[in-house]
């Protein structure tokens, strides 16, 4: 499924418009320092920036209720309450616009483990399924982008339904869109636009080529193959991971800023205080905070950020792609590492385990 | 931080599957049938699903878990530990540590719980068959070695000798003193009781576990240990079985694991690629001898 259109940077509004009719657009918008994606109204520039934070809340919302309870009286025992359970949600069709390949390959890291899991998760499918993602291809390299040693890529198509790549300056500056899956083909069908010449379409692949000689020259890519065996091996280096997590203050930032990361917590809400109506949510959570797996009794299994951070790594570059054939949970977006208020570079700790050394232990 | 983003309510409302095939995060509600106080801080809830066809169609393994939950206040992860060859009702045991065990204390018959379950994998007692068991249970550790020992007793020509050694802090802090009772009197199998602190009229063993294991001597022959407590307990009677020539396949726990979701998503309750809530909780001690070192 691949045919290529053509989007003046004029038309973009109105093209974005005949996309999503019927669908709520989110698309990044400027809000105070930050960049993050907004319901967007028709006609609206959209802002090409980069967002600070990728999109993966409105397809897994930071808070959302899974079931609400309603208790009445029993009426045939009145010291006694019945419960009733209501799963009714809402959910409407949606775009997004204007995520990067690193924040749409975060969608394809949710997809292995909520819908090719063992159970499938029906709050994320029903979202995932009603949600088209409209990507736009980097042009430019980030100072922390590293997308290139994960397996993504500045033009990577995974998780997206359609991939836009600016093309052209001043007056002719535009995009070539194609389409990556037959949802996303429907969709740009419906916008009307003339079909990308060759001429565009080799522009946009002499983008794509450009950013990725970018990435390369910043930081040549590494082989990550040797990393999943070698995070284990490092699991007991107390020194290491000591080392690595100094600075860290267990704030959380990277987690949230993450597109892959997809840890949750589920707890009740009371609308009263009789206790007669509330709901149950689930909610964003993260491996960084030290009650994350603090059991009831006091017992912790990672009661140091050394632990906590050596999980958040071990997790993305070693479980997860033991689990996901050899698919690293980590899409080398940089996020974590520009908002990380002291500093943490996870790239650094991926290459300092990934290195053998005399202090490896069984290296 | 930016702030969340809110997907903005319209007219397409979804009713997401019920039952815990379509959606597992929503409960069966059903009814405490009765409690008792086992402990000053152990009670057991025994529960039955309200829908009569739901509660019908249950099966499950002993050593599977299920979420309990009060609703608004939370869920719980406990181990059902009837066994499944009695389906009159489902139990659970809890022991008071956190808010809402604590609000699960309060329940009383009449009262509705929501429960998740069955969860996770189970002993394997069908390998397990034609062999000597070894049971050694600590404090509310016995729980899920209940389950298995009622459906071995329930089941008692497919086992060979069936041991129990259960431990606990003070006399008062044993629980399920009936089925305690029931297996002293019992001539097909050889039960054992200790306690740390003994009172004068205690009229079983005292001393710690492991050490009253050294003493029993179990054969390792054709047998099984099957153990459940708290860590350090775990530790130091998985050494006595060591010292007892016990191999680590020959030696199964279950390990506990804070956990939200059940099914393997949540993402915090893994040991290495290992997901306790679906991998476990029952494990050789092979198995965790090759896992990462986080108990």
């Amino acid at each position: 499924m691949s045919f290529a259109r053509y989007i003046a940077r004029g038309e973009l509004a109105r093209a974005l418009d005949d996309m999503a009719r019927g669908r709520v657009t989110y698309a990044p918008r400027r809000e105070g320092d930050a960049v993050v994606f907004r319901p967007r109204a028709e006609g609206e520039e959209p802002l090409l920036a980069r967002a600070t934070v990728p999109p993966k809340g409105v397809i897994f919302p930071q808070s959302e209720r899974l079931f609400a309870f309603i208790r009445e009286k029993d009426p045939n025992d009145p010291g006694h309450t019945t419960v009733r359970l209501d799963s009714t949600v809402d959910i409407e069709p949606a775009l997004i616009f204007g995520g990067r390949p690193c924040d749409a390959r975060g969608f394809h890291i949710f997809d292995r483990v909520y819908l090719n899991g063992p159970h499938r998760d029906p709050y994320y499918a029903a979202r995932r399924e009603a949600t088209v993602v409209v990507t736009l291809a980097c042009n430019k390299a980030g100072s922390t982008c590293f997308c290139h040693w994960t397996g993504c890529g500045p033009a990577d198509t995974t998780g997206s339904d359609i991939l836009l790549t600016p093309v052209g300056e001043g007056a002719d500056a535009g995009f070539v869109a194609v389409a990556v899956t037959e949802r996303g083909g429907a969709v740009l069908e419906a916008a009307n636009l003339p079909e990308a010449d060759a001429a565009r379409s080799d522009a946009a692949q002499a983008v794509h080529a450009a950013t990725q000689a970018a990435l390369d020259a910043q930081s040549p890519a590494r082989d990550l193959s040797a990393t999943p065996a070698r995070l284990l091996e490092r699991f007991s280096d107390s020194d290491f991971w000591r080392d690595m997590s100094d600075k860290c203050l267990s704030c959380g930032a990277c987690t949230y800023l993450c597109p892959t990361c997809y840890c949750f917590n589920i707890t009740d809400e009371n609308d009263g205080g009789d206790g007669m109506r509330g709901r149950r949510l689930r909610s964003w959570d993260n491996c960084m905070s030290s009650l994350f797996t603090r059991e009831a009794s006091g017992h912790n299994p990672r009661m140091g950020k050394a632990l906590r951070l050596r999980n958040r790594v071990g997790h993305k570059f070693s479980y997860y792609p033991q689990l996901h054939e050899g698919v690293v949970s980590c899409n080398g977006c940089g996020r974590c590492i520009t908002g990380c208020p002291v500093s943490v570079d996870i790239r650094e700790m991926v290459v300092r385990a990934t290195e053998a050394n005399e202090e490896t232990p069984n290296a | 931080m930016p702030d969340a983003i809110t997907p903005q309510a319209g007219a397409h409302a979804t009713t997401l599957g019920t039952g815990f095939t379509d959606n597992p995060y929503l409960p069966d509600v059903a009814t405490v049938l009765e409690t008792v106080q086992e402990t000053p801080t152990i009670k057991t809830l025994r529960v039955r699903i309200d829908d009569p066809a739901r509660m019908e169609s249950f099966r499950f393994n002993p050593g599977q878990v299920g979420q309990l939950s009060l609703f608004g206040v939370g869920e719980s992860t406990f181990v059902i530990n009837s066994p499944p060859t009695r389906m009159d009702y489902l139990q659970f045991s809890i022991m008071r540590a956190g808010e809402v065990t604590a609000a699960l204390h309060g329940l009383k018959p009449g009262d509705k719980v929501g429960v998740r379950a069955p969860l996770g994998n189970w002993f394997p007692f069908e390998d397990m068959r034609g062999k000597d068991i070894v049971f050694v249970g600590g404090g509310i550790g016995m729980a899920p070695l209940r389950t298995l020992l009622l459906y071995m007793l329930d089941n008692r020509a497919d086992y060979g000798n069936i041991t129990l050694l259960y431990g606990a802090r003070t006399p008062s802090d044993m629980a399920f003193r009936d089925d305690v009772q029931e297996w002293l009197g019992r001539s097909d199998m050889q039960t054992t009781l200790t306690v740390d602190q003994a009172p004068e009229d205690w009229p079983h063993r005292a001393g710690l576990i492991p050490h009253v294991l050294l003493d029993l001597a179990p054969s390792n022959a054709n047998s099984v240990a099957v153990l459940c407590g708290p860590p350090i307990m775990i530790k130091f009677t998985v050494e006595a079985l060591k010292k007892l020539h016990f191999a680590d396949e020959q030696i199964i726990t279950t390990l506990e694991r804070r956990m939200k979701c059940g099914i393997g998503i949540c993402g915090r309750c893994n040991i290495g690629t290992k997901y306790v809530c679906m991998d476990g909780p029952v494990f050789t001690y092979a198995e965790l001898r090759d896992l990462p070192n986080e108990l």
